[in-house]
Parts: structure tokens; C-alpha cells; sequence
């Protein structure tokens, strides 16, 4: 049962935009500028930056909804399963692995970021932005996973559901809700 | 911030509501979460800024935010906000930390469902915001003076209207500075 009484129908991070609505604003729009608009990374590779980040984070509601909204833009759902088991070994480029490992340093504490992981990173053709945003996203990432986890958001275990709110998320982004309460 | 304002934009919005916007907890409360959470997070600059601001809003009393930082239980706060920076403190090692029981302590002091809502995300948020801060190993001054004047000015202004000091206006990007 969530902390607080939270709306009943909507699931994860739903619930607590719609219980916050003001603080729901900025909160979308960063994810959408970070994870949906034009970027030189495709939005596939920044969602399992996302998820790979929320998996070692242990959130479920994130880890699963993103990484529907990886599948969906990449077309291939085994890729997802293969960077959660074992990133090094995934079928995803050589610049994407060295991002996921400086995401998995932020993951631990910004101080983790190593001047190594960053030139690695660099040599695969990763630029400052693109640098920027996979530590941004990986720390955004930080906090969303709290969040959900943190006032302990109900996380059904409906995989039709998070299929459903990947195809949105892929396709229309974070502006609007993936998910309504039906009414 | 001033390397991407795409993103500078909400990560201030965020800011001004959590921390500056009215609300049933005063600024210095909030600031004080933040500044908490940031000194267990090992984040010198937000600490330092957010601490000052803190001050800044408790007319000067840089003491009370040390006593928050080194052991907030026996610091001269109210039991509400010990029980809501022990949920923040939970947040900080992740949500998954946070009890049933730490909430009803919260609730016990008199801690509303917002008040309990933010304590969450703005300790989320700063787990967000040091880890940007430390993760692209930004110059951080030690200058003690230079942080209260700019915890005054934002005690004052706010974050979005803060943030225009390095933001470009809109419609001239080329005006974008470095630096800050």
C-alpha cells in the first residue's frame, strides 16, 4: 500500500504526477527533453540507459515501463533482457557499453565517474553532450526510481500494461499521461 | 546548467517549486532537507549553496544548519522535521528504505500527505541533482563568502529568475554563457 493516498488506478510514477500535478510538469518535460526529443543518441539507447539504471536501482515499475519503451523503439525486446543480464554482451554498440558504464558509476555516486570511464567514452566517438546527458539521464534516474520506490507506488505485475505504456511512451513521449484513470 | 538549458529549465522549475513556492513547510525547512540529504551525498557545492540559503532564511543561523548536518536529532528543530528528514535520510539510500513506520512517525509530529510527498522528492531530487553535479566533476569554489551571497540572492529571487543569470534569454540562444 502506498505511504501516502495516492490515486488508486494509476500505477507507478502516474500516480504520484497526478497526486503532485505541479511538480508533474518540470518532471515530464525532463524526461521527455532527455529521453524522447532529437538527440544524436537514438531514444532506443537513452531508455536503456534508463533502464539499466533503474534495474540496478531495483525499481520495478521503472525498469519494466522503460524498457517497454526501449523494445518498442528498437523493435527487439531481446536486446533489452541482454543488456539488463550482462551489458558487455549485449548485440548494442561499443560508444552505447562505455555510456552504460559511466551510468553505472553515477549510479553509485557522481564522485564514481572516472576520468578513465570518460576518455573510454570519448575514444568510442561519444561526444561532451551525449556524455553529459547519459550522466544526466543516469542521475535523473536516481531520483525517479525514489520516487516511485520511495512512497511506495503500486507496481502491478501486468506485462500487457507496460507493453501498452511503452508503445505511448515511444511514441508520443512524456508530455502527456501514458496512462488515464478511467473514468 | 548553462551546457544544456534544455534541461537547465525543469531542473530549476523543479527546484523553485520543491524548494521557493508556497508551502505548509517554510523555505528553511525544505532548504534543510536539501542541504541534508546533499551532505550525505558527499556534494560539496550543494551543500555549501544550499546550506547558505538555508541561513540565509533563518536570518543568518549557520550554526543550526551545521547541527542538521552532523546529527539532526539533537538539533533546535521541531519533531516534524526530525521526522521528515529521517525519511529523507531513508530516500537517500534508496526508496525501497523508507518504513511504513518512519511515515506514521511523520504523521504522529503532524506532517501532512504533501509535506510527506515533498520530503520525498526533494530528497530524490537532490540524489538527482548532486549525483550532476559531482558526475560531470564541476569546478566547485571554496569560498565561504561567495556561497552566503548567493544563498542570500536566492533566498530572495527564487531559482527560475536565479537561473537567468547563465540561462540564455528565450529566442537568443546565442546569448548562453559558460560557466556558473
Amino acid at each position: 500500500m502506498p505511504h501516502i493516498p495516492l490515486p488508486v488506478e494509476l500505477p507507478g510514477i502516474s500516480s504520484a504526477f497526478a497526486f503532485r500535478p505541479e511538480t508533474a510538469k518540470p518532471l515530464r518535460e525532463l524526461a521527455h527533453t532527455l529521453l524522447h526529443e532529437p538527440n544524436s543518441l537514438l531514444p532506443g539507447e537513452r531508455e536503456l540507459i534508463a533502464t539499466y539504471v533503474s534495474s540496478l536501482n531495483d525499481c520495478y515499475f521503472c525498469q519494466t515501463s522503460h524498457g517497454a519503451a526501449a523494445a518498442c523503439h528498437l523493435g527487439d525486446r531481446d536486446v533489452v533482457k541482454q543488456v539488463h543480464a550482462d551489458f558487455q554482451q549485449a548485440h548494442i554498440s561499443e560508444k552505447l557499453k562505455r555510456l552504460l558504464v559511466i551510468a553505472g558509476q553515477v549510479q553509485r555516486g557522481g564522485k564514481n565517474v572516472t576520468k578513465t570511464a570518460m576518455d573510454a567514452a570519448r575514444e568510442e566517438g561519444a561526444t561532451d553532450m551525449e556524455i553529459h546527458d547519459a550522466v544526466l539521464i543516469a542521475a535523473a534516474f536516481c531520483m525517479f526510481n525514489r520516487y516511485v520506490d520511495g512512497l511506495a507506488t503500486w507496481q502491478p505485475h501486468d506485462e500487457a500494461m507496460y507493453a501498452l505504456m511503452g508503445a505511448h511512451l515511444a511514441h508520443e513521449g512524456y508530455s502527456n499521461p501514458s496512462i488515464r484513470p478511467e473514468r | 546548467m548553462a551546457f544544456r538549458p534544455e534541461t537547465a529549465k525543469p531542473l530549476n522549475e523543479l527546484a523553485e517549486i520543491l524548494l521557493h513556492a508556497p508551502n505548509s513547510l517554510t523555505p528553511a525547512e525544505r532548504e534543510l532537507i536539501a542541504t541534508y540529504v546533499s551532505s550525505q551525498n558527499d556534494c560539496y557545492f550543494c551543500q555549501t549553496v544550499h546550506g547558505a540559503i538555508a541561513a540565509a532564511h533563518l536570518e543568518g543561523n549557520e550554526e543550526l544548519v551545521r547541527c542538521v548536518k552532523a546529527d539532526f536529532l539533537n538539533a533546535d528543530i521541531s519533531e516534524k522535521l526530525k521526522a521528515l528528514l529521517a525519511i529523507a535520510g531513508q530516500v537517500q539510500k534508496g526508496g525501497k528504505f523508507v518504513t511504513a513506520r518512519d511515515v506514521e512517525a511523520a504523521r504522529d509530529a503532524g506532517a501532512t500527505d504533501t509535506e510527506i510527498h515533498d520530503t520525498v522528492l526533494i530528497a530524490a531530487a537532490f540524489c538527482m541533482y548532486n549525483r550532476y553535479v559531482d558526475g560531470l566533476d564541476t569546478w566547485q569554489p571554496h569560498d565561504e563568502e561567495l556561497y552566503r551571497q548567493r544563498g542570500r540572492k536566492t533566498a530572495r529571487e527564487g531559482y527560475v529568475t536565479m537561473s537567468r543569470e547563465y540561462l540564455p534569454q528565450q529566442g537568443h540562444p546565442e546569448q548562453a554563457e559558460q560557466g556558473a
